[in-house]
Parts: C-alpha cells; sequence; structure tokens
C-alpha cells in the first residue's frame, strides 16, 4: 500500500528566481549557503515578501540581488547604501536589505557604510566577507589579513585589515554580528533578529572564495574552508568588537557583538520637525508618495 | 531519497511515495544543479549522504543518501547547499499538505 | 495632471534663480532631494531644505555627491520624485549615477549651477564649461537631455520642465545653470497650480504576472513599477533583456542601447526649444545659451542700430541640440557666418560645427570662465564678421 506524502518545497525556491538558475558563483562559493539562510530567515520572520527589498553593489556577493525573486536592485559598484537609503526614507513601510561583498561595501563603498550607521538609517547590511575582490580576479581588498597572497599583492598583503564589527559598531550600527558560512543556523537565527529590529544592522559572513582566495593561499577548496571556519571558530557573544579582528588562517572570533536600542533617523527627524514645525508638521514623504 | 532527472517545479517534486522503514526524514535534490561542493555531505549530522556514482550534465557526482533510515529530515544539506540543489524535510510533519501550501508552490 | 497645489507658492516673487529653482522643484511635485553641499548650488538645497518639510517631503544632506546623485534614485524607486543639485566638482562625481539612471530609466533631475573648472576652479564666478559633460560625461553611449534657463524665471519653468521630461522619457533631465543665473535676482511669476502641467509617472497597469519591466511601448519608453507593489522586478546597471535580467548577449546589448538612445533622439525636432530673434533677414547670427544669450542679444540690438543684420538663436533645450533648426538656417542665402559665445574655451562650438558642416564660417567667442562676456566685445565681432564678407564680396 502506498500513501501520499507531501515534501514541502526547498525554502530557497520561494525566495529565487528560478528563472536564473544555476547561477553564476563557482562551486564551493559560500555566497549560495548564506542565501539559503536569507530565505529561511525571510520565512521565519514571516515577513509579506512584497514589501522585502533587497539592494546590491557589484562583485560576486551583488549578484544576490538579481536571484532574489523581491524588488532587486543592483546599483554601482559601492553604493548600494546611498540607494538603499533613498528607497527607505521614500518608503519607510519596506524592509530593505543590503546584500554585498566586503569590498563593495567597506572598500568603494566605505564612507557610505559609516555614515549610514552614523545616522541610524533603518538597513539590514549583510556582508558577505571572502578576504578579496572575487568578480575582479582576486585582487587584495581592505578586509584581506596580512600576509595573504592576491593577485596584487603577490608577495603577500602588508596592510591591515578592517576589522568590521568594530567599524560597524564604531560608526554607531545598533546590531553587529559575525557568523562564517559555515554557521548556518546562527546566521539564519541573526537575519531573523535584524529583521525583526529598527535601525542600522550588520551581519558580517565569513565565505569560502575557492576560486581565488583559497586557491591562491593553497587553502583548499571550499569545504577546507568551511572546515577551517569550523575549527577556528570560537562564539563569544558580547565580545568587545576592539577583540574581534581576524588575522590570516588565525582564530574567528563569531556571534552576536552588538545588540542596542538607539532611535533611527527617521525617528529623530519626525520627532526634530515635529518638535520645531509643531502643528506645521503633517508626516513625513511616506503620504505623498503612497498617493 | 527523490531525485529528478530534469527541473521539476511544483507539485511534481511536492509528492512521493513513503517507505517501509519509516526514516524521520528525507531529501529532496535536484542533481541537475549540484556543483559537487561536498558541504552537505561534510556537515550532514547522521552521515547518510555521499558522492554518488553518477555524473550530473555539469560533470558533477550529486549526493545521494547512502543509509535513508538514517536521516533525521534537519534540513542542514538545504542550509549548505550553495548551488540550492538539495534540502532536507521531516517525513513526521509532512503526511498531509499544510493549509497554505499552495500558496507556497506559487512562489517557488 | 496638474500641480499639487501644496506645493506652488503662486504669486509674483522676487527671487534668485537658485531660490527659483527649489521652487520649481516643490511646483513639479519633487518632494525628495539629497545633496551635498557646492557653491554657487547650494541655496536651491537650502531652500528645499526649509521648505519640504512643510509638504510632506525631505531633505537628506549626503556624505558626497556620488551617495546623493544615487540616493535619490532609491527614493524615485520608491514612488518619489526626487532631485539632487551640484556644481562642477560634484557634476563630475555623479557622473557614475547620470549613466545608471540612464541604463535603469530612472526618471530624476540633475541640476548643475556651473562654475569656472577645471577642478576646484573658481567656485564663486561663472562659467559654461560642463556642457560636452553633460552630454558625454558618463561612460558609453546614452543621449541626455539638458536645459540652459538664462534666467531666475527660467530657472523656475525650466525644473518643472525638466522633471516632466524625465518622466515622460524616463531619463536623468540636466538642467545647466551656472553662477550667474543662480545668483541673479529677479522677478518671477509662479503661475496656480491648476495652470502647471505635470507629467505623472508612467506606472504600468498590468498586474505583476504580465509585466516585463524594460518592454518599451509605442513610443519606445517601457512603463514603470515601484518597489513594494508585489511586481518583483529587477533593476541592474548591467546590460539587460526586457524582463531586466543581465545578459552579455551582443544583440541584446544592441538593442537595449540603441533603444535608449532612440527614444529621445527620435524626439530630437519635437523637443527642440529654442529663442529666435531678429533671424528673419540675418546676415550673422549669434548662438548663445544661459547667461551668455542675454549679454548676446544685446550685442545683437547694438548691431542693429549700427545695420547691421544680426540675429540671435538661443537653444533653451541644448541636448539634444536643435540640430534640424540649425542646418535651416545654415543653408540659408545670405548667411556670412554663425558666432558662438559661451563661456568656455569652446564646447558647443563644436556641435554648431557638426550641424553646419562647413557651409558658412563658424566663429567662437570664447572665455575660460570667472565672468559674462561684454556686449561690446560681442558686437564687434559680429562687425567684423559682417565687414569680412563685404570685403570678400
Ligand atoms: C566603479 C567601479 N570600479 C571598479 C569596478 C570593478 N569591480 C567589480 S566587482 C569589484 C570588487 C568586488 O569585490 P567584493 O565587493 O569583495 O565582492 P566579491 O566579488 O568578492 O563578492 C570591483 C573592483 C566596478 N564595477 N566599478
Ligand atoms: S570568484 Fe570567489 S566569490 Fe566569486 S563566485 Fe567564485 S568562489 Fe565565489
Ligand atoms: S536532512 Fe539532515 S540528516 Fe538528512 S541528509 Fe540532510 S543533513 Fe543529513
Ligand atoms: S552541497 Fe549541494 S552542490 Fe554541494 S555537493 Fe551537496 S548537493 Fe552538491
Amino acid at each position: 500500500m502506498s500513501t501520499e506524502v507531501y515534501l514541502p518545497p526547498n525554502p530557497v525556491e520561494a525566495l529565487l528566481r528560478t528563472d536564473r538558475m544555476p547561477h553564476i558563483w563557482c562551486p564551493g562559493c559560500g555566497i549560495g549557503t548564506t542565501m539559503n539562510c536569507f530565505a529561511r530567515a525571510l520565512q521565519q520572520a514571516r515577513l509579506d515578501l512584497d514589501k522585502v527589498v533587497i539592494v546590491s553593489g557589484i562583485g560576486c556577493s551583488g549578484r544576490v540581488a538579481g536571484y532574489a525573486n523581491l524588488d532587486s536592485f543592483h546599483t554601482t559598484h559601492g553604493r548600494a547604501i546611498p540607494f538603499a537609503t533613498g528607497l527607505k526614507l521614500a518608503n519607510p513601510e519596506l524592509t530593505v536589505v543590503v546584500y554585498s561583498g566586503d569590498g563593495d561595501l567597506i572598500a568603494i563603498g566605505g564612507n557610505h557604510f559609516i555614515h549610514a550607521a552614523r545616522r541610524n538609517v533603518d538597513l539590514k547590511v549583510i556582508c558577505v566577507n571572502n578576504f578579496i575582490y572575487g568578480m575582479t580576479g582576486g585582487q587584495v581588498g581592505p578586509t584581506t589579513p596580512a600576509t595573504a597572497l592576491t593577485s596584487t599583492t603577490p608577495y603577500g598583503c602588508p596592510e591591515q585589515p578592517f576589522n568590521l564589527p568594530y567599524l560597524a559598531e564604531s560608526a554607531g550600527a545598533v546590531y553587529v554580528a559575525r557568523w562564517t558560512a559555515y554557521h548556518v543556523r546562527q546566521i539564519t537565527h541573526s537575519m531573523v533578529e535584524m529583521f525583526r529590529k529598527r535601525g542600522f544592522c550588520f551581519l558580517e559572513i565569513l565565505s569560502p572564495c575557492p576560486t581565488l582566495y583559497q586557491r591562491r593561499n593553497r587553502l583548499g577548496d571550499g569545504l577546507e574552508a568551511m572546515k577551517y571556519y569550523k575549527e577556528a571558530s570560537v562564539t563569544r557573544h558580547g565580545a568587545p568588537t576592539k577583540e574581534v579582528a581576524i588575522s590570516f588562517q588565525g582564530p574567528i572570533l563569531v556571534g552576536k557583538f552588538v545588540d542596542i536600542e538607539r532611535p533611527t533617523y527617521l525617528e529623530l527627524l519626525n520627532q526634530q520637525l515635529a518638535r520645531t514645525l509643531e502643528a506645521q508638521y503633517t508626516g513625513c514623504i511616506e503620504d505623498h508618495v503612497r498617493s | 531519497m527523490h531525485s529528478e532527472a530534469k527541473p521539476a517545479e511544483g507539485a511534481a517534486e511536492a509528492t512521493t511515495s513513503t517507505r517501509s522503514r519509516r526514516p524521520r526524514g528525507t531529501i529532496v535534490l535536484k542533481p541537475e544543479r549540484c556543483k559537487g561542493c561536498g558541504f552537505c555531505i561534510a556537515f550532514c549530522p547522521p552521515k547518510v549522504l555521499a558522492f554518488s556514482a553518477e555524473f550530473n550534465a555539469l560533470g558533477y557526482h550529486p549526493p545521494e543518501l547512502i543509509r535513508p533510515e538514517g536521516c533525521t529530515g534537519c534540513d542542514l544539506c538545504g542550509l549548505y547547499c550553495p548551488d540550492f540543489a538539495i534540502y532536507g524535510v521531516m517525513l513526521k510533519d509532512s503526511t498531509t499538505p499544510p493549509a497554505d501550501a499552495a500558496r507556497a508552490e506559487e512562489t517557488t | 495632471m496638474k500641480a499639487d497645489p501644496r506645493g506652488v507658492l503662486a504669486g509674483v516673487h522676487f527671487l534668485d534663480g537658485d531660490q527659483a529653482c527649489a521652487e520649481g522643484a516643490l511646483a513639479a511635485g519633487c518632494r525628495f532631494a539629497a545633496g551635498y553641499p557646492i557653491t554657487p548650488s547650494t541655496e536651491i538645497v537650502e531652500r528645499f531644505a526649509q521648505r519640504v518639510p512643510l509638504l510632506g517631503g525631505m531633505f537628506l544632506q549626503m556624505e558626497d555627491e556620488l551617495a546623493a546623485s544615487i540616493a535619490i534614485q532609491g527614493a524615485v524607486w520608491a514612488g518619489a520624485k526626487a532631485f539632487t543639485v551640484t556644481s562642477g566638482p560634484g557634476f563630475s562625481l555623479m557622473m557614475e549615477h547620470i549613466g545608471y539612471a540612464a541604463m535603469t530609466e530612472t526618471p530624476c533631475v540633475i541640476v548643475d549651477v556651473q562654475r569656472g573648472g577645471p577642478s576646484t576652479g573658481l567656485p564663486t564666478l561663472p562659467a559654461q564649461g560642463d556642457m560636452q559633460q553633460a552630454r558625454w560625461g558618463s561612460h558609453g553611449d546614452y543621449e541626455i537631455i539638458a536645459l540652459a534657463p538664462n534666467s531666475p524665471q527660467e530657472c523656475f519653468d525650466l525644473t518643472i520642465e525638466a522633471f516632466n521630461l524625465a518622466e515622460q522619457y524616463r531619463t536623468p533631465v540636466l538642467v545647466m545653470m551656472d553662477e550667474i543665473v543662480g545668483h541673479m535676482t529677479e522677478r518671477v511669476v509662479i503661475p496656480p497650480a491648476d495652470q502647471i502641467e505635470i507629467v505623472p509617472r508612467r506606472y504600468t497597469t498590468k498586474p505583476p504576472a504580465d509585466y516585463r519591466p524594460f518592454a518599451p511601448e509605442a513610443d519606445l519608453v517601457p512603463a514603470m513599477a515601484r518597489a513594494g507593489q508585489g511586481y518583483r522586478f529587477h533593476i541592474t546597471g548591467l546590460t539587460h533583456d526586457e524582463r531586466g535580467y543581465p545578459t552579455t548577449n551582443v544583440a541584446a546589448h544592441d538593442r537595449l542601447v540603441r533603444r535608449l538612445v532612440a527614444k529621445i533622439r527620435n524626439d530630437a525636432t519635437r523637443l527642440t526649444r529654442v529663442e529666435e530673434h531678429f533671424l528673419e533677414d540675418a546676415e550673422v547670427i549669434v548662438l548663445a545659451y544661459g547667461i551668455t544669450s542675454r549679454v548676446a542679444l544685446r550685442a545683437v540690438q547694438m548691431a542693429r542700430a549700427r545695420g547691421i543684420a544680426a540675429g540671435l538663436l538661443r537653444p533653451i533645450l541644448i541636448w539634444p541640440f536643435p540640430e534640424a533648426r540649425l542646418r535651416q538656417l545654415a543653408s540659408r542665402a545670405g548667411l556670412s557666418g554663425i558666432l558662438v559665445a559661451e563661456i568656455n574655451l569652446g564646447q558647443i562650438v563644436r556641435e554648431v560645427e557638426r550641424c553646419v558642416g562647413g557651409r558658412v564660417p563658424v566663429r567662437l567667442a570664447g572665455h575660460a570662465g570667472g565672468s559674462v562676456h561684454h556686449p561690446q566685445e560681442l558686437f564687434e565681432t559680429i562687425v567684423e564678421m559682417a565687414q569680412a564678407v563685404e570685403i570678400e564680396r
């Protein structure tokens, strides 16, 4: 006797533009893994997907927007955050997610990153950190660990990388977490927390780039990178972000480092205008946009 | 294990017949999407997956369930798979479609 | 559609060009601006920042012009009408996003109050040195619409026009002011809202399932959707197909870029907006735009007073260039030359030379910026050009 069983579809399918599969990412690249977490987090947070917008810059990680079956914007290199700022402020009912690479968000887009954090614009910023410029063929980036080999530091990187959680916290982010692509459940959980929080939220996800970073540094394939993440990671929620810097193949502190309350840019703007203009002030752009 | 030779959407992948041993969970595979990274195999907690002998069109060996009775349906494989080629389902929750199943499929 | 009366400060005012531009934006329904301070443009956003919170909108001072010129595009996709303003150095930084707006067909307005360049140049003094940058400044092929007001009244009128053209063609539209026009105070008549025509955004009427974000309508312009309405569209600066999906297909690229250019270029004649003085019998045509056109008109009048048949052609909409009209004028018998007056060392004159194709002599009266021309100097050149022909005869 055989009974029919119902198998629910892969949760990620609801998020994917399936007509664009297969994607361009290399075998063992971690970007797709983070998308699985994103899909499950959206589901768990029970967000209306019609009101979730994803904004990316340029890079391998920046391609996430193009594969996400949401209103999605693949903007210019480094400018996802200011684009998202305009979008969010002009229609505050949208949940605006910025999903991009470390080079995009922190090198060319670094200025926008710190200012959006300072203003506390309500954006959920997800940074896929693969320690390298993937899309352009493996050049040094602002997160490349000192001594690592890249195509433009063929004798080893002499620079000190940014400690991204420290940068985000210093600039004013209200939520800061770091995980690696190995920590799929934790990533999902952090994303859900970000969706539920108002303000500038930052999630760093260390992710394998087997084709460029791992290969050039003879660190094996994507799976080897995942095993390194597994072994080297130490979870320390609430760790002072100053102490979470990453060194070449060194230990990785992961966890939720910052979770504070601070009024958002829009809340402060509304307060300020209401206080100063009193009855003359009838609210911000929202109503106008919807009309 | 349920694998499809061709890409299939919605209902085609959503129904299958139970097996006699009643494992706690199972996986659904789109073998044509697999790029053979091995994440699912390495991080499956009960270690019930292994590369199959078959090649897919991309030239990779997709995984297969080598001990179906051991699968818990925890979906870690689904969370790890960078190519959206595999996911796990718990069978206990899945004998009847949830009320919003039709809607869920619509959005895939 | 008529203007929203809340944004229209109807009446007779004395405003400088910058203030008039801000009023034009508000009258056009713009409720979102982002900018970065730069002389001599800042007064526009200062006034906007003062006024717009009372109308339910906002001004956001960004960290730089790269941010400002993309933040407005985010606001546009959320449903707002939006603009940014700048001057030379900031205009250079905005080139990236003029290209993005052209490629993604994002309707928006960018105002450049020109000052002396290159680089930091002459921050407080006028120039018209960004005219070819306005046309060609972002990489790749695209067509642009640019307007060149010559008075505070036109700063008001043409800013509204810029918003309307942006919506109609789904394209960035540039308002090319200069320091003098921006800072001169004159009478500005703001008509009541019911006399101001506003082009609304071309939103699709199709349900999400049938909507193709870049499938053009008859006039080659696709209908828009906005974020949050269930359309689940994708917007990219990569070459894309009608679904908005990236493609590296050469034919698809050619089709897209040709359409982006053609939707404006095909309409160039319809778009033409010029002001003409004494052209019927003109032997010498002076072509000038923006602030220079006012000096040029004075010089033309001086020439006429001396019995020289001079005339003025002023492109109000400078890109696309009024090519057909200029060709027509240049092929007329009795024309001895065209004098192009502009505050740069030869930018629009190149376009004039191209259109005229050697049929008549073209001369440039240009200087590098910092002041306007002296009417006497232009007058003397007109006399010289007229005499040169006399001698030849
Ligand atoms: C203005 C500009 N400069 C440079 C580039 C080339 N470019 C494309 S992606 C990229 C770096 C991407 O690195 P990252 O953000 O770390 O993303 P990844 O590809 O590693 O995911 C660069 C430099 C560009 N597209 N635009
Ligand atoms: S180059 Fe690196 S980051 Fe880019 S897709 Fe390949 S593995 Fe991923
Ligand atoms: S669902 Fe869990 S137990 Fe089953 S194969 Fe996947 S990872 Fe292994
Ligand atoms: S994780 Fe996915 S791509 Fe990697 S081996 Fe498993 S099924 Fe294949």
